[in-house]
């Protein structure tokens, strides 16, 4: 037995080695930008202009550091959404589609009628579980589909999200029969939720809204359910090591179907969040395209842990509400962010060549905290 | 004993030339030294035994020898040429072929495609598959092994698959084969048989390193016996006039000692009860076919058998972890055969699963957390949902220390230990508790004497202590250590049980071949 | 001795495990309620017989059907489908037999309940078939591509942003260089396509065997990439040049084939791509299962450490074979722009990497096989837009397009729960190699 001082010692020796990681996205974002400003150059503007733009869209006034926050809150519970599913080893490329749920559901419920004789502390919450169980069900189902038959939830999710996609498009379009749609709009979009459905602003103008306060409350939630509770024990469990959670007598297959509805459920509350939330208050056919994707990327930004999904979504938002300006001022594509978005994903997720690079060491007696692995091939 | 002395040992008085000879070779992995400043010199026509404890270094420096590891020091020479592999093909042009431990096969190519895969023939741009299968018939008959080219290696026996593995090597032309831990998934009869083999290739030329840690098999085959310790030579002499006692001294550097004490055996009320039991395997194929067992407070049942007789499907079977087709499984007169492994473990059974890392540990859990694994939810280590982590680390300390699990924290991840380190974990979370009935499977695979001494103490402890046990493992020698009564298991039905007194090496042995006694 | 004898028992009997058990059970029961639903739909339907016609000219053959009775007949069928499946405990693989005898029955359910409850009498089925085939196209090429990578245990769901950007980087080449308007520039465009699904092969192979990078987020990273660099150039590039709708790859005709009558204009009239791709399905087989190069790429997508044991360099196999599969989405990129479409639009390939990994699963990782799954979804897509053109009514309502659209999707999910259970991959698909040291 060794003694405790000694135990102790090497203990906040082992937090330091685990918390190393956290150099990684930093360095990846650093060669991210590095290559981007090669297709910068590439496209004959100056790198230096446009991140100077880009910064200043973002983050050049108190306003547009709000609209920053704002547009970062769905990707949050978004990115949430991706980290819940990763700690059980199920990678959810459904969030995209889960999202598109809520918010139908939301767009839906929020236009009962006798929702409008509500106070707001009752509306809102309703209208938030519509969202909720509309992403459950999203969700669930490649949930259900991988532990009863095997089916792959990469697949499975991506299918979702187009049929969704499909889905949506039609509840919000269709005039015949009419369902959702606000016959009196040019465009076609849904009927305007009702006023006390909706989720209050806090800077007026810039997007965001109380969501973000629900957004973090979630992640120390999540965080610490996972941490501290025999659900998350075994939820953790199932991702780090199937076999051995069914040894230890846990319900695997369960845990599965939970989880994925779980995280469905949570995108789900970002689809609702963001129409109750946001200036419309209603859906429009193709709203919130690449909010689950990006969501995606900023879990593994995050590196699965849903504490760090906060900076990693906020970055994400800064560059995204940033660009327009960058487009402005140095005659560039918005889309340059997401060529860069995708470097810092491809830099983080070869943490190997970072490393490599700048000569960071492994973390050391522990295997790396990363996000789990998926790549378990297809039966897994 | 077993007849295997009979096999009189080729004559080693005649001089010899060196074919293969290591020179101070010394390889580093990050954090140990594997090999130290090894010298070995094999002689032609020679059948030399590398032995050793599990973790000894022996794999190591074969692999080494075979071109997979690169020496950090020391040379290498074949035939008095110093050389340098880079990869095991160098090894395999220069006449050196190895069966691996764990075989080396496709289980979903023929065995034509597995012989001859990386020193294909060709037909134009094609595989010329007909001169394999030719090339395959040749060999097996030119050496009495017998395999079939067309079939599909995954379904041949493991015996079948060893002389797959053979095969390969003499298809390669090799003039030294290494063999390393042959005569682990072979019945004691099996291995008679592979001794034959490998003395007629001997006769043929060849030369041969033997790993092992079996003594007996030494005694038996080896003309000239190396024993590594903790990656070093210890000793290096002809086999004539060594003792086993003498060969276990060098090889552990201590007196070992073979029998373990046991209280006198006092069977108590029954407690696991098995009754015409199937299970099918993850293929559906049924492993276990009609499986019929009592065992006793207080009484150890070993289970011998060679691997694949449906051992696993009926260990995963009584913990709850595998449905089984049909049949009943009592356990303290409470029926479990539909039981979840949550279920079984409340009626007090604990469960040493035979493959530590896939089902017993976490490997990027703590040690507290791996020594809670399956107790987390007990009212001791959480209130409704939240966990007490206070309690966990205290219960993790008491643990380390009363196993003696060599780490220096209770927070460090499990995967970082040795494998005797993380067993004793599984045994320490297993044995722990308040316990009627313990299941154990393979329970010292690859571990150091120390570490199996000290495993085997603690089985017995339990057992004298009012425990039933059963005991699955596919070391006959354990099996015949540490059991009171002794079954074979051969095809998934037990062939017989008999007292530990009526078990001896040649009848356990006969039936593990599927040959009936009596 | 106190052994107990005991007879010699026969081997383990085989028996049939019960996942599958329980997923022919749960699809007797579906057909067997299908049978009934369409029972009471026989009842339903317009009496008016239609017309099922096959090929073009006078000696195209000419079915006539009467719907209720046609429907009435295969709900009996799928009555017997269903019981046989039901009762698989004594009609063995019979069961397997029987469903996919019924699952085979749907093409013509679907095809004449479209047609009665559409506004025409008849329809002709080799443009559907025609049609499928040429929609197969792109998820064939893109279930061999990923074949190649998974065969040698490097598993790629990047597939999708490999087409996407050498659909995108190709065609602004062919923009770039030609103006879009034809010529040899034209054939150089699907070269270069073919090479940027290469690199991009090249790259998820860097990643995965070199930094041993998780090989799905390596493949959700190249997907990212694809999107954000075709999206940066079209704004950066494309728009500027103005370029309309380009000449596309002309159709070729095959010798002798394609003057038979009834299927010769249809089914030997193509454009090249289309063509090539059943060579591409060819050689695939041959290549893997009949050379040595192939049987090399087996062994280490099953077990790289016993073909590292004799020599092989497992290394140089899964880089060779990745980029091999890089090489083939490229083409099947080119498919898009260069051979249909004649123009680029973000996110053109639209989920179509995605479905070809289900085709590859659904054909359990076999060549042709996949090529099958490839057409099972081309079919249904096609189906879709022939249901919107015979513009079919269901009480009163047109079917919404958008449900036409979702259907390949809603396919690929069925079958993949349908299927994978059965679908074993490779063994050493998605395990990333650590070489011996």
């Amino acid at each position: 037995m060794t003694p405790p001082s000694q135990s102790f010692g090497r203990r906040s020796l082992e937090r330091y080695f685990r918390l190393a990681p956290v150099t990684v996205p930093l360095y990846a974002i650093l060669i991210a930008s590095l290559v981007g400003a090669v297709f910068i150059i590439g496209a004959g503007s100056n790198p230096l202009t446009a991140y100077a733009a880009l910064f200043d869209g973002a983050l050049g006034s108190p306003d547009r550091i709000a609209t920053t926050i704002g547009r970062a809150t769905p990707f949050i519970i978004g990115a949430l959404a991706v980290v819940l599913g990763f700690k059980a080893g199920l990678f959810n490329i459904g969030a995209e589609g889960q999202l598109l749920l809520g918010a139908l559901a939301a767009a839906w419920v929020g236009t009962w009628s006798w929702l409008a004789g509500l106070p707001a502390v009752l509306a809102v919450p309703v209208v938030l579980l519509a969202g909720t169980l509309g992403g459950l069900v999203w969700g669930g189902i490649p949930g259900v589909l991988k532990a009863k038959t095997g089916a792959h939830e990469v697949i499975t999710t991506i299918m979702l999200n187009s049929i969704a996609a499909a889905f949506a498009s039609y509840l919000i379009t269709s005039r015949d029969p009419i369902l959702l749609i606000d016959q009196a709009a040019s465009t076609p979009h849904t009927r305007l939720v009702a006023d006390s459905a909706r989720l209050p602003a806090l800077v007026t103008g810039t997007g965001l809204h109380l969501g973000i306060v629900l957004a973090l409350a979630l992640c120390v939630a999540t965080y610490l359910f996972l941490k501290r509770t025999t659900p998350g024990f075994e939820i953790r469990t199932v991702g780090a090591n199937k076999d051995a959670a069914l040894y230890a007598g846990m319900p695997v297959q369960r845990t599965i179907i939970v989880v994925m509805a779980a995280s469905g459920a949570l995108a789900g509350i970002a689809g609702a969040a963001e129409v109750i939330g946001g200036s419309s208050g209603y859906l429009t056919p193709g709203a919130f395209t690449n909010i689950g994707f990006d969501s995606i990327a900023i879990a593994l930004l995050a590196r699965g842990n849903p504490l760090a999904v906060v900076p990693a979504a906020l970055l994400w938002g800064a560059l995204l509400s940033g660009a327009p300006l960058m487009q402005v001022e140095a005659d560039l594509s918005v889309n340059l962010v997401r060529i860069v978005q995708a470097l810092i994903i491809l830099f983080v997720a070869a943490d190997a060549i970072v490393r490599k690079l700048f000569r960071i060491r492994a973390p050391r007696g522990a295997v790396d905290g990363g996000p789990a692995t998926f790549s378990r091939g297809w039966a897994g | 004993m077993t007849d295997m002395n009979e096999i009189a040992p080729s004559n080693h008085a005649r001089p010899r030339a060196a074919v293969l000879e290591l020179e101070g070779i010394t390889k580093r992995f990050p954090g140990v030294t594997a090999n130290a400043d090894v010298d070995l010199t094999l002689h032609e026509g020679e059948i030399l035994c590398l032995l050793g404890e599990n973790g000894a270094g022996k794999s190591t420096l074969m692999n080494v020898v075979f071109g997979l590891y690169r020496p950090d020091e020391g040379v290498v020479r074949v035939r008095g040429e110093a050389v340098s592999f880079g990869s095991s093909a160098d090894a395999i042009r220069h006449g050196i072929g190895m069966v691996h431990q764990h075989f080396q096969l496709v289980p979903v190519m023929t065995v034509a495609e597995n012989v001859v895969l990386g020193k294909e023939e060709r037909r134009g741009p094609f595989l010329d598959i007909e001169a394999a299968r030719r090339n395959v018939r040749r060999l097996s008959q030119k050496y009495g092994l017998d395999v079939d080219p067309d079939a599909v290696v995954g379904e041949l026996s493991v015996g079948a698959q060893q002389r797959v593995e053979l095969v390969k090597a003499l298809y390669r032309d090799a003039e030294i084969l290494i063999l390393d831990e042959p005569t682990a998934v072979l019945t004691p009869q099996e291995v008679v048989e592979f001794f034959g083999v490998v003395r007629s290739l001997v006769d043929s030329g060849k030369s041969v390193i033997f790993i092992t840690h079996k003594l007996r098999e030494v005694l038996a085959v080896a003309d000239t016996v190396v024993i590594m310790r903790s990656g070093r030579v210890v000793s290096s002499t002809v086999v004539e006039g060594a003792t086993e006692q003498g060969l276990a001294r060098e090889m552990v550097g201590r007196d070992v000692g073979f029998e373990i004490e046991k209280a006198p055996v006092s069977p108590g009320a029954a407690v696991l009860e098995v009754e015409d039991l199937h299970v099918a395997d993850d293929r559906g194929h049924l492993t276990v076919a009609g499986f019929d067992l009592v065992v006793r407070a207080g009484e150890i049942v070993g289970i011998a058998g060679v691997e694949g007789n449906g051992q696993r499907e009926l260990v995963e079977a009584l913990a709850g972890m595998r449905t089984p087709q049909s049949g009943t499984v009592r356990i303290c007169g409470t029926e479990t055969t539909h039981s979840s492994p949550r279920d079984v473990e409340n009626l007090g059974v604990g469960h040493v699963p035979e493959d530590r890392g896939k089902h017993g540990l976490v490997g990027v859990y703590s040690i507290t957390d791996n020594l809670v694994l399956n107790r987390y939810h007990s009212r001791r280590f959480s209130r409704r949902w939240l966990m007490n982590r206070a309690v966990m680390r205290k219960h993790a300390q008491r643990l380390v220390a009363e196993f003696d699990i060599r780490t220096p924290s209770t927070e460090v991840d499990a995967a970082t230990l040795s494998g005797g380190n993380q067993q004793k974990i599984v045994m320490a979370r297993e044995l722990s508790g308040d316990i009627r009935l313990l299941l154990v499977a393979q329970p010292t695979r690859g571990l150091d004497v120390g570490s199996i001494e000290f495993i085997h103490r603690q089985i017995v402890d339990r057992r004298d202590a009012g425990v039933a046990v059963l005991l699955v493992s596919a070391e006959l020698d354990e099996v015949l250590t540490l059991s009171d009564r002794v079954g074979v298991l051969y095809r998934g039905t037990l062939a017989a049980v008999m007292d530990r007194g009526d078990a001896d090496r040649d009848t356990v042995g006969l039936l593990m071949a599927g040959g009936a006694t009596g | 001795m106190a052994t107990v004898d005991l007879p010699g028992r026969p081997a383990p009997a085989r028996n049939v495990p019960a996942r599958a058990s329980v997923r022919l059970q749960s699809l007797g029961l579906f057909f067997l309620l299908l049978g009934g639903s369409l029972v009471w739909i026989s009842g339903h339907v317009p009496v008016e017989d239609v017309t099922l016609v096959f090929g073009l000219g006078d000696l195209a053959p000419r079915i006539p059907v009467d719907p209720p009775n046609a429907v009435l007949t295969i709900a009996l069928l799928y009555f017997v489908a269903g019981g046989v499946a039901l009762a698989h405990r004594w009609t063995g693989r019979y069961a397997t037999v029987a469903l996919v005898g019924a699952a085979v029955l749907a093409v013509p359910l679907i095809l004449i309940l479209s047609v009665a409850l559409g506004n025409v009498t008849q329809t002709n089925l080799l443009p559907l078939l025609t049609e499928a085939l040429r929609l197969s196209t792109p998820i064939a090429l893109g279930a061999l591509a990923g074949l190649w990578c998974e065969r040698a245990g490097v598993v790629n769901i990047g597939i999708e942003g490999m087409m996407l950007a050498s659909a995108g980087i190709g065609f602004t080449f062919y923009a770039l260089v030609a103006g879009a308007a034809g010529g040899p520039w034209l054939i150089v465009a699907v070269l270069v396509s073919i090479g940027v699904g290469g690199l991009l092969g090249l790259l998820h192979a860097v990643l995965c065997v070199t930094y041993r990078t998780d090989q799905i987020i390596s493949g959700v990273a190249i997907n990212l990439l694809a999107i954000g660099i075709t999206s940066f150039l079209r704004r950066q590039v494309l728009l500027p040049l103005g370029v309309g709708t380009g000449v596309t790859l002309s159709a070729i005709k095959i010798p002798f084939l394609s003057s038979l009558p009834v299927v010769g204009q249809t089914l030997f009239v193509g454009k090249p791509i289309f063509f090539t791709m059943f060579v591409v399905v060819l050689l695939s087989r041959v290549v893997l299962f009949r050379t040595t190069w192939g049987l090399r790429v087996r062994s280490v997508g099953e077990k790289p450490h016993a073909a590292e044991t004799l020599g092989v360099n497992v290394v140089r196999i899964r880089y060779q074979s990745v980029v091999l599969g890089g090489l083939i989405a490229g083409l099947a990129g080119a498919w898009f722009t260069l051979e249909t479409v004649g123009s680029f639009e973000d996110l053109m390939t639209n989920g179509t990497g995605f479905i070809a990994l289900a085709a590859l699963i659904f054909g359990k990782w076999r060549p042709w096989p996949a090529f099958g799954g490839a057409l099972l979804f081309g079919f249904s897509a096609a189906l879709g837009s022939r249901i919107q053109l015979l513009g079919v009514e269901v009480s009163g309502f047109p079917v919404p397009s958008q449900f036409l659209q979702a259907l390949p999707y809603v396919v690929t999910v069925v079958v993949l729960a349908g299927a994978i259970g059965r679908a074993i991959p490779p063994a050493a698909d998605g395990v990333p190699y650590e070489p011996s040291r």
